[in-house]
């Protein structure tokens, strides 16, 4: 559609000179661009594009066009990006624009990577656009000078908000816009999206409460073209690594000029890429990124696609978002993809610049994922993405906002509420939660009250809240953010020079490495050599089949819509869309057993291997079927029928002992459930991990001491300590209330199995079985068993010191 | 009671699980770098309003220990108060607390580091102590012989079938013995850093903590363990 063919009345917001500019480029002005620029007055705009699509410059168009005669003075535009490097990118591309029509414009970024001269200079004279991250406005915003600063700031872009919308950075910016807006009353926000399952929530989240937001939709082009990889040999019965398909996966990359290969973990992008360069011959040049990589490392591998050099990149959501790369033309997905919305984001990273369909290829790793599989495509087809509805904005952020607040001068309570209540995650805060807040910034928030002394704000006597100690200030900036560090440690080669960093590796990890264990990490096999000043030190000896390193990172679990699918399916009589060998294992299934339902739970008890076992199909996915088995172990010690371990996965939890289950049903007792999880809480690992986000974001722990305790001096300690003496004396506490929340999602994900408790309603069907049913037995096969026992740690130490001991003749 | 004994310089002693070392000979209990009043020290210095219920946990547990070993004698090794101002805020209730714990018994403050003057509580104040074979002190004197400090809050770090496990624990040696820090909030030195090292060479045994103890070899680097060294008595 021509740019010239457009109604001259719309024509009248750009000046002529875009025109010109367009022309003289051959392009024409996308309708979605245009829109954009006509309701450049709307308070709030939300537009919908797939990646590409020219989504940045409508974002930016209308100021370019209000920045031309060169009057305004001052910031004109903040533009935000979850990534740093998003931000330097977007810059450059704005220079062609701006270069070229000569407008008198000024454009910088600011994140972390910028220099303390530029950011200084920028807090005393902005640039009209600043491009940065969530991080830094909340930085900027902490400053006493923030209203000098901001003042006359027109507008605001968010860019990649449904990335940001899933993440507490998210929750930081919108608090921080919700400030903004009070500094500058007329600001308008404009949010740019990938497709998301729910438009309407996302624009609720940006724009400022109870204003409305527009939605505007780019045309999403052609609908993709998307196939399982069909292979020669078949899929096996359990794992993640789908290593069957190498040859098939280098046959397509062969086929193609440029390929994306998903992954969903790192570990597992690890093992493949070794495997596709071990089956290599013609010497492809394949890459890897993952978030694990040394930066020197993965902006090698962004060159180098960008320079067209690479064939293929296996890779993980560190590509999810992030540079535009025209040339791919097939994206490969490596498992199944678990959550719909996001297949369909990772899809449009291919062939986005050229009107022609996005091509994938699924690649399901075992035989239930073919089943995933073939779900995820129908909902592809039909369009109906997923996404678990979001909770209210999380508590533990708005503490630190009143922290930046109070760094940025005295505040009164009131107004503070107000503003925080128009940002929409926030619009349902009740007073009393925002007074819990506040109390515990100012006091801790104690049952205890102790801090009477050395209480954090004070009120004033006009009623306002301060920083007690205005010197507090600068430890609070150090502590601004929301993203976590992990217990890393980084991997350096061994050389004389002091060598390259490689990338890192979680601290839990290198601490079970013996000099000589090699690893895979950047896709090479690398030997350990030692620790020296908390880096590990390694070399490229590799002599010995490589241990897998783990990695942070979210392991995701089938999306609720995905699982509710494939219980759909599992009500069909036949499946004709499913491969031969995958529909007969289902028939099997029906045959000796039953397929799972979606509104009651298979329990399938049976004997193997003179063990009593008992196979529950809860399809909650797999971090609550991981939490599901510890509770039901748990309660099945209480009753004596001595679990020995369990096994779980997206769809079922299998478990082993010494004594069959008769009875099912008390086990699933809700109140008793329940019960049991608030026992467990106290000891878990994944608890603890928890409370340290919380509490660090929150300002009760801070971030830079981090360094301090990696460096090993024994001035600090552990979080856990503190999670330890807070359950024990003050369960009630605010940092333990925000705790169970986030134990809800995430990790632990307790709210999947409320959810399949409350689909089920106590409705189980419990099969007694001669032998293993076909749908149990791939669970034999999987990684990842957990011993049941009392203390796991203290029976290890005790028979390491018994081992030890009889090695030396002793008796311990 | 468990029943794990060293012998330092003729010293029978008891390592409790909770980090206290009984010597049942003396009827002496010692315990080392408590940091009372450390949430308070923080909440001063940086503002972070940490949980303050620290004193009251390192307390019971020290409470639990004198209770169950009737001690006689109780020698606090040193950073018993995070600072000394931690020590003068201490709330009136916890200065009773202290005052009956020390009713009827022999009770002394090693000066340490972080509280090298002496405050306002019951006791004795001393920079150290003999008693019989061994000297206690806060800080390890490397050309001492029978030695007890504490100080460094030495952590052991193993690896077993996969699993990282990382627990305070005492440190002793032909010559000396360093206590972990008693305190709740109190973090740790591993075993492997350079101090621990030099102080613990040629030869150490490491207990660590836990439900009950666990004693195993302490690793020594190689360079070290070379070095001459009293013969093992």
């Amino acid at each position: 559609m021509g740019f010239e063919t457009r109604g001259q009345a719309r024509m009248t917001v750009l000046p002529d000179i875009f025109g010109r500019w367009f022309e003289s480029r051959g392009w024409h002005i996308h309708p979605h661009q245009q829109e954009m620029a006509d309701r450049a007055g709307a308070p709030a705009l939300l537009m919908i594009a797939p990646t590409g699509g020219g989504k940045t410059l409508a974002g930016f168009l209308p100021t370019l066009a209000d920045l031309a005669d060169g009057t305004h003075a001052g910031l004109h535009t903040l533009y935000i990006s979850p990534l740093k490097a998003l931000a330097a990118d977007i810059r450059r591309n704005l220079r062609t624009p701006i270069d070229e029509m000569g407008l008198p414009i000024r454009v910088e970024d600011r994140t972390g990577d910028t220099s303390a001269t530029a950011k200084r200079r920028q807090r005393a004279d902005p640039p009209h656009i600043l491009l940065t991250t969530p991080e830094s406005l909340a930085l900027l915003l902490s400053y006493e000078d923030a209203p000098r600063m901001f003042a006359g700031l027109k507008r605001v872009v968010v860019d990649e908000i449904h990335a940001l919308a899933e993440s507490k950075r998210g929750d930081q910016l919108m608090l921080g816009l919700a400030r903004l807006q009070t500094l500058c009353p007329d600001l308008r926000r404009v949010g740019l999206s990938a497709t998301v399952e729910d438009p309407a929530g996302i624009a609720g989240y940006l724009a400022r409460h109870p204003d409305p937001c527009e939605i505007l939709y780019a045309d999403p082009g052609p609908a993709p073209d998307i196939a399982m990889l069909t292979t020669e040999e078949r899929p096996p019965w359990s794992g993640g690594g789908a290593g069957y398909a190498i040859a098939a996966v280098l046959d397509q990359v062969r086929q193609h000029r440029t390929t994306l290969i998903f992954h969903n973990t790192r570990a597992q992008a690890e093992i493949f890429f070794h495997n596709l360069w071990l089956a290599n011959d013609d010497s492809l040049p394949i890459g890897i990124h993952h978030g694990s990589l040394s930066r020197d490392q993965r902006e090698r591998v962004e060159a180098a696609m960008v320079a067209g050099d690479l064939r293929a990149i296996v890779c993980t959501g560190s590509l999810d978002l992030g540079i535009d790369w025209g040339d791919v033309d097939l994206v490969i997905q490596i498992g199944a993809p678990k959550n719909v919305k996001r297949l369909v984001q990772r899809i449009g990273r291919a062939n986005h610049r050229y009107n022609a369909p996005s091509k994938a290829l699924l690649v399901p790793a075992n035989r239930f994922e073919v089943v995933e599989c073939v779900a995820a495509l129908q909902a592809v087809r039909e369009n109906d993405l997923d996404g678990e509805p979001r909770g209210p904005g999380p508590r533990d952020v708005l503490c630190q906002q009143i922290l930046i607040t109070a760094c940025s001068g005295p505040f009164s309570a009131d107004a503070l509420y107000d503003e925080v209540c128009t940002a929409g995650a926030y619009a349902g805060l009740r007073r009393s939660e925002f007074d819990d807040c506040l109390d515990f910034v100012a006091t801790g928030g104690y049952a205890l009250r102790s801090y009477d002394r050395w209480q954090r704000l004070l009120q004033r006597p006009d009623g306002r809240w301060q920083l007690r100690d205005p010197r507090a200030a600068q430890r609070i900036r150090m502590n601004i953010g929301t993203i976590q560090d992990t217990d890393t440690l980084k991997v350096r080669l061994k050389t004389r020079y002091g060598g390259k960093p490689l990338g890192e590796v979680e601290e839990g990890f290198a601490a079970t490495l013996t000099p000589g264990d090699t690893f895979l990490i950047g896709g090479q096999v690398v030997r350990y050599e030692g620790l020296r000043e908390m880096t590990v030190e390694v070399t490229r000896r590799a002599d010995k089949p490589p241990k897998i390193a783990t990695f942070m990172g979210t392991k995701f679990a089938t999306s609720t819509q995905l699982s509710s699918r494939i219980l759909r399916m599992f009500r069909q009589p036949s499946w004709p869309d499913l491969p031969g060998h995958t529909a007969e294992w289902l028939a099997l299934q029906r045959e000796r057993s039953k397929l799972p339902e979606a509104n009651r739970i298979l329990v399938e008890s049976f004997p193997h291997d003179g063990r009593e076992h008992t196979c529950v199909y809860g399809f909650a996915g797999r971090n609550a079927m991981q939490t599901l088995g510890l509770l039901l172990t748990q309660r099945m010690e209480a009753e004596g029928l001595s679990p020995m371990g369990f096994v779980s996965t997206d769809y079922a939890v299998l478990i082993w002992g010494i004594d069959p289950v008769r009875d099912p049903a008390p086990l699933f007792d809700p109140v008793s459930l329940r019960a049991a999880f608030e026992d467990w809480m106290g000891g878990n690992a994944v608890m603890k991990r928890s409370f340290r986000a919380t509490a660090t974001i929150a300002g009760l722990l801070e971030r830079n001491s981090m360094g301090q305790r990696k460096s090993g001096r024994q001035a600090t300690f552990s979080s856990d300590i503190l999670y330890e003496t807070l359950l024990k004396y003050d369960p009630g506490h605010l940092m333990l209330q925000i705790t169970r929340e986030e134990a809800l999602r995430g990790l632990v994900d307790f709210g999947r199995i409320e959810e399949m408790l409350a689909r089920t309603a106590g409705r189980i069907d419990h099969l007694v079985l001669s032998r293993v049913t076909p749908l149990a037995a791939p669970l034999f096969l999987e990684a990842g068993r957990v011993a049941v026992q009392g203390d796991a740690s203290e029976r290890l130490l005790a028979s390491e010191v018994s081992r030890i001991m009889e090695t030396a003749g002793l008796q311990a | 009671m468990n029943s794990l004994q060293v012998i330092l310089h003729g010293a029978k002693l008891a390592p409790l699980p909770s980090g206290s070392v009984w010597w049942p000979d003396q009827r002496l209990l010692c315990v080392s770098d408590l940091h009372l009043g450390k949430s308070d020290r923080i909440a001063r210095r940086n503002g972070s309003l940490l949980p303050p219920y620290e004193v009251r946990d390192t307390l019971q547990r020290l409470e639990a220990d004198i209770l169950a070993t009737q001690a006689r004698t109780v020698i606090c090794l040193g950073d018993s108060f995070d600072d000394t101002a931690a020590a003068r805020s201490l709330p009136e209730e916890t200065r009773l607390w202290i005052a009956r714990l020390q009713a009827g018994r022999d009770w002394i403050w090693i000066e340490g580091n972080h509280d090298p003057g002496p405050v306002e509580l019951g006791g004795r104040h001393l920079k150290e102590m003999s008693v019989g074979p061994l000297v206690f002190r806060h800080i390890a004197d490397p050309g001492a012989a029978g030695e007890v400090s504490g100080h460094y809050h030495p952590k052991a770090q193993v690896s077993v079938k996969g699993r990282a496990i990382s627990r305070p624990c005492f440190l002793v040696g032909e010559v000396r013995m360093i206590l972990p820090a008693f305190g709740t909030y109190t973090g740790g030195l591993r075993w492997s850093a350079p101090e621990l090292q030099r102080l613990m060479a040629p030869k150490a045994q490491a207990i660590l903590l836990g439900q009950t103890l666990h004693p195993l070899p302490m690793p020594i680097e190689r360079s070290l363990q070379a070095q001459g060294s009293p013969a093992p008595s």
